[in-house]
């Protein structure tokens, strides 16, 4: 449990953090929460030769709304989301899902933006961000861009960033009305990731759903949306039967490995399960519920 | 292979009470059950009875307890330890070329260059032989290979990368059934080429067998108690410091029982056990696992032998979890037999026990599988046979007691899930059955089939009263209730029997070595004391409570009385703490003590009051006068009176050592009723409610019970729903992180609702008996008997632990009930 060795830097501006990157190239490790990163280099399984500690960079932590949008800076904790009552208010699959994302040691040192950029289909925000169809900003050398979520996640802990690129913040659009989200997860016990978890985000016209995007956490090897299961929602009225469809499509295209938390057939079973659950409540808050 | 049988034979009742201290000789008397914790002394003096808050707890809680880890010597070196990935292989070669050319590093220790002190060998506790080092091959995974002497320990993890080992892998055995079939040789070593280890019966086999032929209902089940880890907070290590000018060796060590590793060091390594000092400080958490001596202890001690400077190693938690001592891993056919009127009558168990690849068992050496036969529980059965079988397997060795008195909460997972399962054959309430079955309150002293002498009890009191507090029948009601909605709701009974405090010098050894335990109080002028004790506290509370004890007999406050453990230099030699044995045996030795002291004090009151002895009276602190007690002295007065006005011909002093071989176990026992609401959409459990009901006889410090009882139950639930040690069938441990390894947290444990019977021991000095280890041995089957019960009228008759989702998934799926 001893790391290897490595340098380490704390720059002042995410400047100085960019031209580190461009600097050591990808031998260096951006470390923000180190809730992930840090236990990996404990066990050797990540050896950086350059860790740079983003925590010195000032005005990361934030959240807040602007121009349709929830803004929330990279380097905001975990806990900050869960107490903020903006969130509590309009952002309700984000709220549950800062709920119940490792424990609550974790989460007051681990970072939206980290979860985020390790890639991990075991975490919680990529379902939730591919649910709410949320906008990544990235900063590298040449200025900022914007990259959008369904791009963001290239394979199992590779994500879109170049190597000298740092994400800054993740940019939520604003629900509108009608609109309803949830989150649903299944773990073991509290700070084991999801057996499996959804997250869904749908909007309510009269009875109808007019939009919904789902996530599915920990049931691929990339985070994935459940494309099957939102088309079964989309331009019906929820009942039982679609809910089961939807179900049953989520539980046909996710693609889970077996694992101490179970095999192949309970984590598909369980999905059609949670996915069922997480769109109730989402329609329910939908109908202001 | 070892064939034991019945060790255990019954022995005569007015025997087992004949001895030193004040138990009724051949008493047979019923002990009353009461509710009243007895409170004797003011609190003030704060003896028995009292709710005292824990004098270690504020080093504790200020983080300024004193670890192994915390010792830091000038000069010390750091161990690392390069470990297999094989779990079986040969050991072609170990290259430590490169190793050895970083600066920092001075030594790379091998089997080899222990062999050629003799030590690549060590007896494990139960005269096995186990690994120090290999030197031909493997035969576990994360097993020691070689160790790194550094300057730093960061150097010594950089270094046991380099250390390259050529492996040829081996054939692995993983499935202990598999192991019988001898197909593959895990101990080549042994002069006999088999893997079964030890034969072992107990029990009359021909009765039993004669029951079972006519009984009127048979239940018959198959169940795994699975392997766990002890997984304390502070994981194993040493600091080893030789000193080359003096000769002395002193081991700072997490161990649970520091003299008997004295002893054990002497005779292996030859060092005179004047020269050895085994230092046990501040302990977290041993639970059994720090009772086995484990390699890491014994290159540590070489190294620092050879090197002549201060040595530390210290484990990370992957080691500890992959490699240490495991529990439990039995494989159980039991059959529970009953008569035509339901009455339970007979047992019969055939056991398989996995001890992966030597028999590091930390029983006592009669008992290879430990108290096993207290299996007929709480039960009054006419005959029970068990047949045991051991096998080495290419697993880590074990299995060590996990706060358990030597394989009872194997004994009693079993018993209590076969007598529910009968019950609900029979179609009778779980709890009105144990009631019909319970051994009868003027039974005791009761002789149990299979040779164990209750010493006291009344299991139908302790039902009644958690039935009572947790308003069972009206539970009934809801859920049929809820059944009849199709929501599953379960209540699950455990009403448990503990056989603690091992044990009495004519059954009960440890490697030769009596399992007597012993205290020394020294009282000085001033009217306070130290007092010395061969156990060691790992966080049961001993400077709390033995201070109690003490108080209690001799009137000092508690907080006059410093307790120490755990320096073999000082302290009167005993075989430590585990399998709940400190209460029942150094707890007996401290009153025992006390009681010599009191004595003593007598004759120097009578001489400074000028009376007769035989006019003396005791009253809480004091020897008073017959008649006139404003005529007394304090213990205080008497203290000083010891080293300044002492009779002339009378020694000076006032101290007192007793060794104290108990004449019998203490047999601890309780009711556990738990609440379970089952989802079946994804098969979670959750624990609603779970109401415990302990009977420890006297209680020292209610406040010490009830943490002890606490922490219990949360290690208890942690094997029922969540904890297993897993292996691949490459025999590669899957569950070596806390993250594949659950341990529950205070968001998985229920609201623990605890309350109390007192039913003496009638032959312990205080009436006490041991009960740190009664809620982990009793939770199990109270959780799983409760998801069972929810599940039963779906046709589920059983479930193995640990209770995970998909285990009940599958059984509701296999039912057809689907969300």
């Amino acid at each position: 449990m001893i790391p290897g060795e490595f340098d380490y830097h704390s720059p002042r501006t995410l400047q100085e953090a960019v031209g580190l990157l461009q600097q050591h190239g990808d031998g260096a490790k951006i470390v923000a929460g180190g809730q992930s990163l840090i236990p990996a280099m404990r066990f050797r399984l990540a050896l950086p030769e350059v860790l740079i500690d983003i925590n010195t960079i000032d005005g990361l932590e934030y959240i807040r709304e602007d121009d349709g949008h929830l803004m929330i800076g990279a380097l905001t904790r975990e806990a900050d989301l869960e107490e903020s009552a903006l969130v509590q208010q309009k952002y309700h699959l984000l709220a549950d899902a800062a709920r119940v994302i490792a424990d609550p040691v974790v989460r007051n040192r681990a970072t939206v933006g980290g979860n985020l950029a390790h890639a991990d289909p075991a975490n919680d925000h990529p379902a939730v961000m591919l649910a709410y169809n949320a906008e990544l900003i990235a900063l590298g050398p040449n200025g900022t861009r914007a990259i959008p979520i369904d791009d963001f996640f290239v394979d199992l802990f590779e994500n879109a960033l170049a190597d000298n690129e740092i994400l800054t913040e993740i940019r939520i659009p604003t629900p509108g009305p009608g609109s309803g989200g949830a989150y649903y997860k299944v773990e073991r016990k509290v700070g084991d990731y999801a057996i499996s978890a959804t997250a869904v985000q749908l909007t309510i016209n009269g009875n109808t759903c007019t939009a919904a995007r789902i996530g599915l956490t920990n049931v691929s090897a990339v985070p994935m949306r459940a494309t099957g299961a939102e088309q079964a929602l989309i331009g019906k009225q929820i009942t039982d039967e679609v809910l089961e469809a939807a179900g049953q499509a989520a539980a046909a295209e996710c693609d889970p490995s077996p694992d101490l938390r179970g095999s192949v057939a309970y984590k598909r079973d369980l999905t059609r399960v949670v996915i069922k659950r997480a769109i109730r409540q989402a329609v329910e808050r939908a109908q202001g519920g | 292979m070892t064939t034991f049988h019945d060790p255990t034979k019954p022995k005569h009742v007015a025997d087992r009470f004949e001895n030193k201290h004040d138990a009724p000789a051949g008493s047979s008397a019923v002990v009353a059950t009461t509710e009243e914790v007895r409170i004797t002394t003011p609190p003030e003096i704060c003896g028995m009875g009292h709710r005292m808050k824990r004098k270690e707890d504020p080093r504790f809680i200020q983080g300024k307890g004193n670890y192994v880890d915390d010792i830091k010597l000038p000069g010390m070196l750091y161990m690392d330890i390069v470990r297999s990935p094989y779990a079986h292989a040969k050991i072609l070669n170990i290259d430590a070329s490169a190793a050895l050319a970083m600066p920092g590093v001075l030594a790379v220790i091998t089997g080899k260059d222990l062999a050629a002190h003799g030590l690549h060998w060590m007896p494990t506790l139960m005269s096995d032989t186990q690994m120090v080092l290999p030197t031909e091959k493997v035969v576990y995974y994360a097993q020691e290979v070689a160790c790194v002497i550094a300057t730093s320990r960061y150097i010594a993890a950089d270094a046991i990368e380099q250390v390259v080992v050529d492996y040829e892998p081996l054939d692995v055995v993983v499935d202990p059934y598999k192991a019988l079939d001898d197909e593959v040789i895990i101990r080549d070593d042994k002069e006999l080429k088999t893997n079964r280890i030890w034969h072992w019966e107990v029990g009359d086999k021909d009765a039993t067998d004669a029951i079972f032929a006519n009984a009127a209902h048979v239940v018959k089940q198959y169940m795994h108690i699975p392997r766990i880890h002890v997984a304390s907070i502070e994981t194993c290590g040493m600091v080893a410091n030789y000193n080359p000018a003096t000769g002395k060796m002193q081991l700072y060590m997490t161990t649970q029982a520091p003299h008997a590793i004295r002893t054990v060091f002497a005779l292996v390594s030859g060092l005179p056990e004047q020269k050895i000092q085994v230092i046990s400080p501040d302990i977290g958490g041993g639970f059994g696992g720090k009772v086995p001596v484990y390699p890491g202890y014994v290159v540590c001690a070489v190294a620092s032998l050879l090197i002549g400077k201060p040595v530390k190693w210290i484990e990370d938690r992957s080691e500890n979890l992959q490699a240490d001592s495991f529990a439990r891993d039995y494989h159980l056919e039991a059959e529970l037999a009953a008569d035509a009127n339901g009455k339970i009558v007979g047992l019969r168990v055939n056991g398989l026990a996995d001890h992966g690849c030597a028999d590091a068992a930390a029983n006592p050496s009669k008992f290879p599988a430990g108290l096993f036969s207290i299996c007929t529980g709480s039960y009054d059965l006419q005959a029970a046979h068990v047949n045991f079988d051991a096998v080495y397997t290419n697993k880590p060795p074990g299995g060590v007691a996990y706060r358990c008195s030597f394989r009872v909460t194997e004994a009693v997972q079993m018993i209590e899930r076969m007598t529910d399962m009968m019950a609900h054959d029979l179609n009778i309430d779980p709890a009105e059955y144990r009631m019909n079955n319970f051994i009868k309150a003027d039974a005791f002293p009761y002789m149990s089939p299979t040779g164990w002498e209750y010493d006291s009890g009344n299991y139908h009191a302790a039902l009644r009263k958690a039935m009572d507090m947790i308003g069972y029948e009206e539970l009934r009601k809801e859920q049929a209730e809820k059944r009849a909605r199709g929501e599953l709701m379960g209540i699950g009974i455990s009403s448990f029997t503990e056989v603690v405090g091992a044990g009495p010098s004519r059954d009960y050894d440890i490697l030769g070595i009596k399992m007597f335990d012993s205290a020394e109080i020294r009282i000085h002028p001033t009217g306070k004391a130290i007092a010395r004790f061969g156990t060691k506290s790992q966080g049961q509370g001993h400077e709390t409570t033995y201070a109690q004890i003490i108080a209690e007999e001799l009137g000092l406050p508690a907080n006059d009385i410093e307790v120490e453990e755990g320096d073999t230099d000082t302290a009167p030699y005993g075989l430590g703490t585990y399998a709940s044995r400190s209460t029942p045996t150094a707890g007996a030795a401290a009153a025992m003590a006390a009681r010599k002291i009191k004595a003593k004090a007598k004759k120097i009151a009578a001489h400074l009051l000028e009376v007769n002895e035989d006019d003396l009276e005791w009253d809480v602190n004091k020897w008073q006068v017959k008649g006139s007690p404003e005529q007394a002295k304090t213990i205080q007065e008497i203290a000083f009176a010891a080293y300044t006005n002492h009779p002339q011909g009378m020694e000076a002093g006032l101290e007192a050592t007793d060794y104290y071989d108990p004449p019998n176990l203490t047999f601890p026992f309780g009711s556990y009723i738990c609440v379970v609401d089952i989802d079946s959409g994804t098969g979670e459990v959750k624990v609603r409610r779970f109401v415990a009901v302990d009977d420890c006889g006297n209680i020292i410090n209610p406040l010490v019970v009830e943490g002890q009882i606490h922490g219990g139950l949360t290690m208890g639930l942690a094997p029922a729903l969540y904890e297993e040690i897993v292996y691949d069938e490459n025999g590669q441990c899957l569950t070596g992180t806390l993250a594949d390894y659950l341990l529950p947290t205070a968001v998985e444990s229920p609201k623990w609702e605890t309350g109390h019977t007192i039913t003496p021991s009638p032959h312990h000095p205080i009436g006490a008996k041991g009960v740190g280890e009664s809620p982990t041995v009793g939770a199990p089957p109270a959780i799983a008997n409760a998801v069972v019960d929810a599940l039963w009228h779906l046709g589920v008759r059983h479930i193995d632990i640990p209770i995970t989702p998909e285990k009940v998934w599958q059984a509701l799926r296999d039912a057809g009930v689907t969300e």
